[in-house]
């Protein structure tokens, strides 16, 4: 029970980050029909821009809170230029190419985030300084960090501006609206262009403060941390139902909780076959299943775009 | 397009690229040395690597991005079954279509969950595939040891036919052949033999098919195309392709590990594909003798860094990586039907891709 109540918060955390990571994916999907492959890289380049930031703040003795300040702050207006320039360069221009262009350039960004990241922060894993002292309280016989209850407040706090932002704004209004139909959003007033260059601001943003939440939970940055977390938070919004805002909320906190109590049982179950050296695979599995069973996700409306 | 003509003109040249080609290993190996006969060897598997990615990406339009994987399981299936790891030695003509019929298994396996829905599913299964293939190639040598982990399988067997092994050197009219020239034969049959497959699919009735989905979906289900079962063709076929490669690669090497089979490499395929022509069998062929000697060429910048910086400062093998990122976004921008584009590739209408996108995001 003990052990069961643990896998649950760490899943709620864990699956707390990946909803803001799958909340990037499903804004762009939505608006553009497009899997945005780098989004997981641009994660990647928050979380090691706020590493470095917090390295070298942290060393010349500037408090904690400034220097969490600062580095949210740092990634953020990093990956909103980022996020925005890919945007422009790499995918406007092949909005009405044949579906296959824009895939490729996508994967080729991720890439080039990939490798330009290897080049700058080098290969090796890069740990944080221990800057916050651990402190813990015990709730129904688990273990809950302070770390852990921050991240996942104000991850809750980010989800519930989103939606709260795209139902009753005005830009939220024209992302809707674009959503729906590009060109009649355009006819009715709404500048498409920006709202798209929009949805990436705030994709991007949101997997900065992602990004830092990471490197602060694990300790560690890497250069390919982007890969299989961007895959994860896929698959994530296809569980919530692409495309669908509120799904990729529930799709994250779902598959971190499934991912944390399958990686934490697996062991007793196969007697000790499979280890948990094999989490990585259940997001692989949910996703299969999920297209298989329900690909429109579990609030998705249509069931599966065959076009 | 490769056409035997009835020009007397046209056979002569023929004669003379297949002579070229027969001669290459040792003018190769006169010239640049022995190092890049065995590149060619492994420019050829990468040939047909890339015409079987090319049946999928390039054919049917399916973005495929852990082909590797099909490549892991044919290398794997002959290191098992060849080596002293299940002290099992099975002969090749066994293996190798045993490793493709394995690779196309899979294919089918995981197409068929995924090529029902939109391609850009296809796409992130076949990515997340390829990586979940990997984690379990590290991990299967526990509790029961079968794949040996980390450390791969050693000691696979080579090619042989009664006592002839291509792993010895023979000497034939006075002509040395080293391991390397052994294969280099091997796989440059194999090669033109994926090749005329290649060609000849383009042009029946399935690679009518297949181009016609990959152009619209839509209406070639209209023209009564079974949309799903052709598809799962294209990309058991493509894995079929692999699953050959993968065992050709496994006795040539006498070594596998999951080492060999990252994402990177699926990647590479594909750089090859796209770079040269998507549909485009030359295009393709151009793409992965390109591909797979720049790498090679690129690891001289190592020491030049060196010499005129002080330093390496950029490591060759991500240099390469950088490129092939900036190369596919290039590509698509600019050129999207790649160096060598196929003939009948045409532009889609501006008119058409609204439609299309309109279509998308309802």
């Amino acid at each position: 029970m003990e052990i069961f109540a643990q896998q649950i918060v760490n899943g709620l955390v864990l699956g707390s980050i990946y909803a803001l990571v799958a909340l990037g994916y499903t804004m762009v999907y939505g608006i553009l029909g497009l899997i945005n492959f780098a989004h997981g890289d641009i994660t990647m380049i928050g979380a090691l821009v706020s590493l470095t930031i917090i390295q070298l703040l942290a060393a010349a003795g500037v408090p904690v809170p400034l220097v969490l300040m600062l580095a949210v702050s740092g990634a953020i207006i990093v990956c909103t230029i980022l996020g925005v320039s890919i945007e422009r360069v790499a995918y406007r221009p092949l909005r009405r190419a044949p579906r296959l262009a824009p895939l490729i350039t996508a994967i080729g960004v991720s890439i080039l985030l990939q490798y330009s990241a290897a080049l700058i922060w080098g290969k090796q894993y890069i740990s944080m300084p221990e800057i916050m002292a651990p402190a813990s309280v015990t709730l129904f016989g688990a273990q809950l960090t302070g770390l852990q209850v921050a991240i996942f407040t104000l991850a809750c706090l980010i989800m519930a501006g989103l939606l709260w932002f795209i139902k009753a704004s005005r830009m939220g209004r024209a992302m809707r609206a674009t959503e729906q139909n590009p060109d009649v959003a355009g006819l009715m007033g709404v500048n498409t262009d920006t709202v798209i260059a929009f949805t990436f601001v705030l994709g991007s943003a949101i997997g900065a403060i992602a990004g830092l939440m990471i490197v602060l939970y694990y300790g560690l940055g890497h250069y390919f941390m982007g890969f299989m977390l961007g895959l994860k938070a896929f698959t994530a919004a296809v569980l919530g139902g692409i495309g669908n805002v509120a799904g990729a909320v529930l799709g994250g906190l779902l598959l971190g909780i499934i991912e944390s109590l399958a990686a934490g049982y697996i062991g007793d179950l196969t007697g000790g076959v499979l280890g948990s050296n094999y989490r990585d695979i259940f997001a692989f599995l949910v996703l299969v299943l999920v297209l298989v069973l329900r690909p429109s996700g579990l609030l998705g409306q249509h069931s599966g775009d065959r076009a | 397009m490769i056409v035997a003509g009835n020009h007397p003109l046209r056979w002569t040249a023929w004669v003379a690229v297949a002579l070229l080609l027969l001669a290459a290993p040792f003018l190769v190996e006169a010239v640049l040395g022995r190092a890049w006969v065995r590149i060619a060897d492994v420019a050829l598997l990468f040939i047909m690597l890339a015409l079987g990615l090319n049946i999928v990406v390039g054919f049917a339009g399916l973005l495929d991005l852990g082909y590797i994987a099909f490549f892991a399981v044919g290398a794997y299936s002959y290191a098992l079954l060849a080596s002293p790891q299940f002290a099992v030695h099975w002969p090749f003509l066994v293996l190798l279509p045993l490793g493709a019929a394995a690779a196309a298994l899979f294919g089918i396996l995981l197409g068929g969950p995924t090529l029902r829905l939109r391609g850009d599913y296809l796409a992130i299964v076949t990515l997340g595939f390829g990586e979940i293939i990997r984690v379990f190639l590290n991990n299967l040598n526990r509790p029961v040891n079968i794949t040996n982990g980390p450390q791969g399988i050693t000691l696979i067997d080579p090619l042989q036919v009664g006592g002839f092994s291509l792993a010895q050197t023979h000497s034939v009219a006075g002509l040395t052949f080293s391991p390397v020239h052994n294969y280099y034969f091997v796989f440059l049959a194999c090669a033109v033999l994926s090749i005329v497959i290649s060609l000849r699919l383009e042009n029946s009735r399935i690679g009518r098919a297949w181009v016609a989905i990959r152009d619209d979906e839509l209406a070639a289900s209209a023209m009564g195309i079974n949309t799903r079962n052709i598809k799962l063709l294209a990309f058991a076929m493509g894995a079929t392709f692999g699953g050959v490669a993968g065992g050709l690669f496994a006795s040539f090497q006498g070594f596998v590990s999951p080492e060999s089979f990252h994402l990177i490499d699926s990647i590479m395929v594909l750089c090859m594909v796209v770079l040269g022509g998507m549909g485009n069998v030359a295009g393709v062929v151009l793409g992965a003798v390109l591909l797979t000697a720049l790498p090679e060429a690129l690891r001289y910048i190592g020491p030049l860094q060196q010499r005129w910086i002080g330093e390496v400062l950029v490591d060759p093998s991500d240099l390469r990586m950088l490129l092939f990122g900036l190369a596919l976004v290039l590509m698509m921008l600019f050129r999207p039907s790649g160096i060598w584009p196929a003939r009948r590739r045409t532009a889609v209408p501006a008119a058409a891709g609204a439609v299309e996108k309109s279509r998308a995001t309802r």
